[in-house]
C-alpha cells in the first residue's frame, strides 16, 4: 500500500514534470474550446432570445459550462495516444519490469488526467471571464465545476486508454473520438435548452455524462444552486468514473500479464 | 542450483489475425545460464529470442515449461524476481521528456531507492556511461548511442544480479557499436553480472558470449562456447596465397589431396584453400607440398570456422538478418 501511494507519486511526478516543461501543449489544447467559446458566443448571441429558452444571463455565460465539458471530453479522449506512444516507446514494459506497482502506473495516468483537466479548465474560466462572462456562482461554483469536468474527462480518458491498450492503433483511438465527440456535444444543453431538442434527443441528453457536467456547471455558477440535483449528477459522474477507470485497469492487468 | 538462468521446455503461442492455428513463437526452448558469464542466444528475426527474454523477465507468460532466475521462479513470484533483474529492451524505453538524470532516479526510485543512494548512484551510472555532462538534457536530444547507455544504466541502477540485453547494438554505428561491446564484456568481468544477450549479429555473440545457444523456429538448435561450435564444425581453414598463378590446377590439387591432414582442398588461380583438423600443424606440410609442386606460397593465413558457418550447418539455412523472410534454403548445406 505505501508502495503504491509512494510510486503513484513518482510516476505522476513524471508527467506533471514533462506537462510543466511544454506548457504549450496544455495551452494549445485549450485554442479550439476559446475558438468555440468566442466564435459560437458571438455568432449564436441571440440564441437567448429565442421564446422558451429561458437563459438569465448572456449566451456566454450559458455556453461556458458547456465548453469546460466539451473539452474536458475532448482532451482527455487523446490519452490513449500517449499510452500507444508508451508501448511502443518500450517505456511501459520498463515499468512493467521493475517492481513498480502495478496500480501506481494507472493511479499516474489518471493523476495526470485530473491535472490537465484542472489547469484548462481554469483557462476556459478565465477567458470567459475576460470575454464578459459573470459566475454568480463564485469560487465555490467554479470548484464544482472543475470537479465535474475532472470526473468526466477521466470517463473519457480510462475509454481512450482501453481502447489504445486492446487496440493499440491511433485509428480506432480517433474513430472513437469522432464517434463521440460531436453527437454527444450537440445531444447536450451545452449550445441549446433540452427542452428545445426534438424528444428523442432529450432522452439522449438526460443520458448523457457530458450533459450532466453542463448541467452541473450550469447550476453551480449561478447564485442559487441545486444542489440536490448537482449531487445526484456528480454521483453518477463518478459511478460512472469509477466503472471506466475499473475496465481500464482490468484491460492493463491483462495487458501487463501477457505483453 | 548452479544456474543463473534457467529455461525449461518453454512453449508459447500466438494467435494471430486471420490465421486459424496459433503461431509457435517458441516450441520447447531450454537453456541454462551459468552465473557470470555473458551468455548469447543467436538466431534471426522471429527465431523466438524476444519471446524468451520477455517470459524470463515476467512481461509474458509460457503455455507451458518451467523459467527461473537465480533458483526462483519467474512464473510464480514474479515481484521477487523484477528485484534481481535489469532489462534492457530493444525498445530504448527511456523517457524523451525527462533529462538523462531524471530518466535514472525516477527508475531507482521504482526499485524502492530513496534519498541520497539513488542520487549517488545515478551520478556514479551518469558517470561511468559518459553522460555526466549530458545528465541536465532531455533524453529526447541524445544521440543514438547516448540513448543505449542511457537504457543500459537505466537497467543497472539497482545493482541487479542477472541484465538481459535485448539486441543491444541494433541500429548503433559501428564507433558506438564497439563502445558497447567492450562495456557489456567489463559488465561480466570486473563486476561479476550474468548478462543474457540476444543478438542477430554473429560477430556480436561471437566477440561477447561465452557460452552460445543458437535458436530457430523456438527452439535451440545447437548450445556451447563460439569455439566449441566452430570447432564441431571439424577443423580450420587453411588458406595459401601463391607466389605465381597457376598453370596446371590438378598437379596443385593432387599435391595436397595426398596430405593426410588436409580436407576438401580447393584450388583457385593464385589461391588454395583446405580444412584441417588442427591448421596450424597443417600448415609446414602444406608448405612443403606446395614447394614440391613448384608452386611457392607467399603468404599462409589460417583460420577457425567462423559462426556463420556454424549457423549454416545447424540451421541449414545460409545466415541473413533476416532469415524468417529470406528462407532459402541452401543447396548442399547439411546438418
Amino acid at each position: 500500500m505505501a508502495a503504491t501511494i509512494a510510486d503513484t507519486g513518482y510516476l505522476t511526478g513524471r508527467k506533471i514534470h514533462a506537462l510543466v516543461r511544454q506548457p504549450w501543449v496544455l495551452a494549445f489544447s485549450v485554442v479550439q474550446p476559446a475558438i468555440w467559446l468566442f466564435l459560437f458566443g458571438e455568432l449564436f448571441r441571440r440564441v437567448i432570445d429565442i421564446p422558451g429558452f429561458h437563459f438569465g444571463g448572456s449566451y456566454l455565460d450559458y455556453l461556458i459550462p458547456g465548453i469546460v465539458a466539451m473539452n474536458a471530453m475532448s482532451g482527455n479522449m487523446w490519452a490513449g495516444m500517449g499510452m500507444i506512444e508508451e508501448i511502443e516507446r518500450g517505456t511501459l514494459n520498463r515499468f512493467l519490469v521493475s517492481p513498480a506497482s502495478r496500480l501506481g502506473i494507472m493511479n499516474a495516468t489518471v493523476a495526470e488526467q485530473a491535472v490537465g483537466t484542472t489547469v484548462q479548465t481554469l483557462i476556459i474560466l478565465v477567458l470567459g471571464l475576460a470575454g464578459g462572462a459573470r459566475y454568480p456562482g463564485g469560487v465555490g461554483g467554479c470548484a464544482v465545476l472543475v470537479v465535474a469536468s475532472i470526473l468526466v474527462g477521466v470517463v473519457f480518458g480510462a475509454l481512450s486508454n482501453t481502447v489504445g491498450m486492446l487496440l493499440r492503433s491511433r485509428e480506432a483511438i480517433i474513430g472513437v473520438y469522432t464517434f463521440f465527440m460531436l453527437p454527444l456535444m450537440f445531444m447536450s444543453s451545452a449550445f441549446m435548452q433540452t427542452q428545445l431538442m426534438p424528444g428523442w434527443m432529450q432522452a439522449i441528453a438526460s443520458r448523457n455524462p457530458l450533459n450532466w457536467v453542463v448541467q452541473i456547471g450550469r447550476s453551480v455558477l449561478t447564485a442559487s444552486p441545486d444542489w440536490s440535483a448537482v449531487a445526484v449528477r456528480c454521483g453518477g459522474l463518478l459511478a460512472l468514473a469509477v466503472v471506466c477507470v475499473a475496465v481500464s485497469v482490468v484491460t492493463f492487468r491483462s495487458y501487463a500479464k501477457n505483453v | 542450483m548452479s544456474s543463473a538462468v534457467e529455461a525449461h521446455r518453454l512453449v508459447k503461442t500466438y494467435a494471430v489475425r486471420g490465421k486459424k492455428d496459433r503461431v509457435k513463437a517458441l516450441d520447447g526452448l531450454d537453456i541454462a545460464v551459468p552465473r557470470g558469464i555473458i551468455f548469447g542466444l543467436l538466431g534471426p528475426n522471429g527465431a523466438g529470442k524476444s519471446t524468451t527474454v520477455k517470459i524470463l523477465t515476467s512481461l509474458a507468460r509460457p503455455d507451458s515449461g518451467t523459467a527461473s532466475v537465480e533458483g526462483i521462479d519467474v512464473l510464480r513470484s514474479p515481484g521477487q524476481v523484477r528485484r534481481m533483474i535489469g532489462v534492457v529492451a530493444q525498445r530504448s524505453g527511456a523517457d524523451p521528456t525527462a533529462t538523462g538524470r531524471e530518466n535514472l532516479l525516477l527508475q531507482g526510485h521504482l526499485y524502492g531507492m530513496r534519498g541520497s543512494s539513488v542520487r549517488t548512484r545515478a551520478d556514479e551510472l551518469l558517470e561511468h556511461f559518459g553522460l555526466t555532462e549530458a545528465a541536465g538534457r532531455l533524453a529526447r536530444t541524445y544521440s543514438g548511442g547516448m540513448q543505449r547507455r542511457l537504457d543500459v544504466a537505466l537497467g543497472l541502477i539497482h545493482r541487479p544480479s542477472v541484465l538481459f540485453l535485448d539486441e543491444p547494438t541494433t541500429g548503433l554505428d559501428p564507433e558506438s557499436r564497439a563502445a558497447m561491446w567492450q562495456e557489456i564484456a567489463r559488465l561480466a568481468g570486473a563486476e561479476g553480472l550474468t548478462v543474457l544477450l540476444t543478438t542477430h549479429y554473429l560477430e556480436e555473440a561471437d566477440r561477447l558470449a561465452s557460452q552460445l545457444a543458437i535458436v530457430d523456429h523456438g527452439r535451440v538448435v545447437i548450445t556451447g562456447s563460439p569455439d566449441e561450435l566452430k570447432g564441431a564444425l571439424h577443423g580450420d581453414v587453411v588458406q595459401a596465397q601463391l607466389a605465381a598463378p597457376i598453370a596446371d590446377p590438378s598437379v596443385v590439387y593432387g599435391a595436397l589431396t595426398a596430405l593426410p591432414q588436409a580436407r576438401d582442398v580447393y584450388v583457385a588461380s593464385s589461391t588454395v584453400t583446405l580444412r584441417s583438423d588442427d591448421g596450424a600443424a597443417a600448415v609446414p606440410m602444406v608448405l612443403a607440398a606446395l614447394q614440391r609442386a613448384g608452386y611457392p606460397a607467399r603468404s599462409v593465413t589460417v583460420a577457425r570456422p567462423s559462426l556463420d558457418e556454424v549457423y549454416l550447418r545447424t540451421t541449414g539455412r545460409q545466415y541473413t538478418e533476416n532469415a524468417e523472410t529470406n528462407d532459402n534454403e541452401l543447396v548442399g548445406a547439411s546438418k
